[in-house]
């Protein structure tokens, strides 16, 4: 293992992970929620052909604000910096995985990784190693098996 | 409305949190998720910032009946560790290696107008809604067979 000091960046990733943490506690003592975004996400999905009275609004609030963060911080700082490399078969094929995993799985890297460890949740902890350790994997796979 | 401004300001802090822990950047988090090239610890330090500040969070959220808005407290019940927990995380986890993006982050760089994050976001939601589709029918077998 080499670290590529190039692209570390350890003070703004923990500064973004401690206001990641501040949201979460925000919306746990505030609102009575867990802060997982595809468990917000999903419900939605979860209402078409079925709605359930007073469960939207929250979600689409939450929803604008998260769509509304690259916006403030165009304004703010620029261009919100991303290189994607995958292809778009790939990506869509990602975003499957994504939808359907985290609903069986009953969240993701908000919800199990950063909520439920902070509740020192064991199911939790589970989830975050079975899904960190599929992505070592597939990362170790397509970049150094089939690369 | 006091509710809705704050689940919006709460959306809005956790997507700004996302871009400045470099979440949004799928070559970041996948310079993580590759421990045998040249790794990019930094991913660690946004896991370890969350928990950081949660841990005292939920310790004083497991003590309250009430939110501080007087809503009831969603904590979740569940302690079983299954086959649909640990089946979907690999899916998950999968997804998430494949094309660097988690659903947060994929939905903030919707916002920031990358068309191959609209790609992703698509797709997760075909993706929750067929889950849905195959709830509701095992459900209605389920109920069926009694």
């Amino acid at each position: 293992m080499t670290i590529d000091w190039n692209h570390f960046t350890p003070w703004a990733s923990l500064a973004g992970g401690i206001l990641l943490g501040l949201a979460s506690a925000l919306f746990i003592l505030a609102n009575g929620r867990i802060l997982g975004i595809s468990g917000i996400v999903g419900g939605l999905m979860g209402h078409i052909g079925r709605p359930k009275a007073g469960d939207t609004g929250w979600r689409i609030a939450f929803v604008l604000g998260m769509l509304t963060a690259p916006v403030l911080y165009l304004l703010v700082a620029g261009p919100v910096p991303a290189t994607i490399d995958a292809g778009w078969g790939t990506v869509v094929l990602a975003g499957l995985l994504v939808g359907v995993g985290t609903r069986y799985g009953s969240g993701c890297t908000s919800g199990h990784g950063i909520c439920g460890l902070s509740r020192l949740s064991p199911r939790s902890l589970a989830a975050t190693l079975a899904f960190m350790g599929a992505g070592f994997a597939i990362v170790f796979v397509m970049r150094h098996v089939f690369a | 409305m006091q509710h809705r401004v704050t689940e919006f300001f709460v959306g809005l802090l956790f997507g700004v949190g996302l871009i400045l822990a470099g979440m949004t950047d799928p070559s970041k988090v996948l310079g993580f998720l590759d421990l045998a090239g040249t790794w990019d610890p930094s991913l660690a330090f946004v896991m370890g910032g969350g928990i950081l500040v949660g841990l005292g969070a939920f310790a004083m959220a497991k003590k309250r009946t009430t939110s501080f808005l007087g809503g009831a407290m969603h904590l979740p019940t569940s302690a079983v560790i299954d086959k649909r927990l640990i089946g979907g995380s690999l899916l998950f986890g999968a997804g998430w290696g494949l094309a660097g993006f988690c659903p947060g982050p994929a939905i903030v760089s919707l916002g920031a107008g990358q068309p191959k994050a609209a790609a992703f976001v698509a797709a997760m939601l075909v993706g929750m809604a067929v889950f849905e589709i195959i709830e509701r029918k095992q459900a209605r077998q389920s109920a069926g067979a009694h």
